[in-house]
């Protein structure tokens, strides 16, 4: 399978969807989006003492995964802000945890990298690449409900994950597995890595497996299918805009899928509520962090 | 006949997964022995989980049994397989409480066993716990003592390693301290050490050296009970012993707690700093009767000169 913006598109996939559908997707995506960037914004005001891990550029996979289905238990990794709110956590408790306030999710304990919620049945991440996986799959096999896991292409090549994995599938485990592939490892590139694919593994070890380009309509509408024939996994190539940690970036990412997704927005003739939507998102989001911190 | 450890193990563990809706997961626990007689002979329907052979896999799965609920019992059948298993049980169940204030309760049982099993399998390794936070770890060798664990840990919402030994499975007795007004030094005991220690403390006694015995059963917390503080301070003088490795080992752990609190030497002795071979000559074994007698008769000679 070749990286691309395309990679397993549907033609007209988006018009398909409900016109309110894609909007409030759209409005996820924005809000996660707007709230990453007042994350970034704040981080670099010095106020945060600990290390952040935004999803800038790949804020829409939660959003089109929670348009599918917000009935989950979800055990994602330390990259998890958009999942966490794209499912309805407390975004005020998140804005209090990245201030390492013990008002935050995690009592101040979790930073940026271990947020969860139980209202919305999230859980924390250890720091431990990949662990989540596995935990999920034992979740799944202990409560009987759906479980959603979220990796990264590099947590993914541990050992315990294709072996999780494998369980899931042997006993037909309720598991929704994400990898959100930006097919780097810090800067390291899959191929230096690793020759095989994520998903070929998954496909081996007996479950249904995609691998897909992270247009947010394709996502949701492939999740939609999934979540009858689960365990099943979905390979997402995307592309993040800022460094594995901090708010950093090395210029502009192979493809702006924010871009893109306003660019269809009009196409279906909903430019005009979108723009609406994204500026009150932006807002919203600014709202969020000037009430718990004031700009100086 | 009273019941064994193997007996009451099982005989608990059916309750919890019939009556409480509980789960028993491992690898290959349904083999030939069910783990010498502590797994009851149930079914997949009625809470018997049988693991992929990938012991990570295997210990982040149970986690997540444990996080959502069920109280799982997680056999790990040779205590060195904590080499692996220890990432999701020291990593997530024993911190989730502190990050997240969600419980992760998980009772571990891992398992020791010794002579020619060489180096990765042999001993217990309950010292890797112990020096992690979040995590309580007892080391039962009696059904009394097996009881008092697992109603601990029903009691709490806290995960349990409970490192037992192969050589307690078959012990129906319980085990009570040793104590004389005249003994010449303390000796605190763990896990298999215990079986030796007693043999030996019988054996000095015979050569005119009187020892007090102590049972330790919780390593962690460590509280030492009023009669142990007793002792050390009529003998001036102490010994633990241990089945894990002594070098930074829960031995000399303990021993470094007694003696900053009762200002006397406690000495410790558990495995040696080598790797264990396969032959019976090369094994690193659980100090033997030999070597305890041994150490605490150098110790006390010692000090009476």
């Amino acid at each position: 399978m070749s990286r691309s913006a395309h990679l397993g598109s549907i033609s007209g996939l988006a018009g398909k969807f409900a016109a309110a559908t894609s909007l409030e997707m759209f409005r996820k995506i924005c809000f996660n989006r707007f709230f990453e960037l007042e994350v970034a914004r704040v981080y670099d005001t010095g106020v945060m003492k600990a290390p952040i891990y935004l999803s800038i550029g790949q804020e829409h996979i939660p959003a089109a995964i929670a348009t599918a289905s917000t009935d989950f238990l979800i055990f994602a990794q330390h990259r998890a802000h958009g999942y966490y709110l794209s499912f309805g956590g407390d975004q005020g408790a998140l804005v209090d945890e990245l201030l390492h306030r013990p008002t935050g999710c995690a009592g101040g304990m979790g930073g940026s990298a271990s947020i969860h919620d139980p209202r919305i049945g999230m859980f924390g991440h250890s720091g431990l690449m990949g662990d989540q996986v596995p935990i999920a799959v034992g979740a799944a096999l202990g409560s009987g409900r759906r479980v959603l896991t979220v990796m990264g292409d590099a947590s993914a090549e541990e050992d315990y994950v294709c072996s999780a994995m494998g369980y899931a599938a042997t006993k037909r485990l309720p598991v929704l597995f994400v990898c959100e592939d930006n097919d780097l490892s810090i800067l390291t590139p899959v191929a230096t890595r690793r020759s095989w694919q994520l998903a070929d593994v998954a496909r081996a070890v007996g479950m249904a497996a995609l691998d897909i380009t992270d247009d947010p309509w394709l996502v949701a509408h492939h999740v939609s299918d999934l979540l009858d024939q689960l365990p099943a996994f979905v390979n997402v190539r995307t592309c993040r805009q800022v460094w594995h940690a901090g708010t950093g970036n090395d210029g502009e990412p192979e493809w702006n899928r924010f871009a893109l997704i306003k660019e269809t927005l009009t196409e279906l003739g909903l430019g005009n509520e979108a723009a609406v939507i994204q500026e009150e998102a932006r807002q919203r989001a600014a709202r969020a962090w000037d009430e718990r911190s004031p700009r100086r | 006949m009273g019941r064994t450890v193997a007996q009451t193990i099982a005989d608990t563990s059916r309750r919890h997964l019939l009556e409480h809706r509980g789960l028993l997961l491992g690898q290959c626990v349904t083999a030939v022995g069910w783990i010498g007689g502590t797994v009851p002979p149930l079914t997949e329907a009625e809470g018997i989980v049988e693991l992929p052979m990938a012991d990570v896999a295997g210990a982040g799965i149970a986690v997540g049994a444990a996080v959502v609920g069920r109280r799982p019992i997680y056999v790990i059948r040779y205590q060195g397989f904590m080499w692996y298993n220890a990432a999701p049980l020291l990593n997530y169940a024993a911190k989730s409480k502190a990050m997240w204030k969600v419980p992760c309760p998980i009772f571990v049982r891992s398992i020791a066993m010794e002579g020619g099993i060489g180096p990765v399998a042999s001993g217990s390794q309950h010292g890797m716990v112990m020096r992690m936070p979040g995590m309580p770890v007892c080391a039962p060798m009696t059904p009394g003592e097996w009881l008092s664990a697992w109603e601990w840990f029903m009691g709490h919402d806290d995960p349990l390693y409970v490192s037992e030994h192969r050589r307690s499975f078959p012990l129906e007795h319980e085990m009570n301290p040793r104590r004389h007004a005249r003994a010449d030094v303390t000796v605190l005991a763990v896990s298999a050490a215990r079986l030796n220690a007693i043999e030996a403390v019988e054996r000095l006694a015979g050569e005119g050296i009187t020892c007090d015995l102590f049972h330790l059963v919780w390593l962690k917390p460590f509280r030492p009970d009023d009669l142990v503080l007793e002792s050390l301070a009529r003998t001036g003088l102490g010994l633990v012993v241990d089945s894990d490795f002594e070098i930074a080992g829960p031995s000399r752990s303990i021993a470094h707690e007694l003696m900053l609190a009762m200002s006397v030497p406690v000495h410790a002795q558990g495995l040696e700093d080598r790797t264990a071979g396969f032959a019976p000559h090369l094994d690193n074994g659980t100090p033997g009767v030999d070597a305890i007698a041994g150490r605490i008769r150098d110790l006390v000679e010692r000090r009476r000169r």
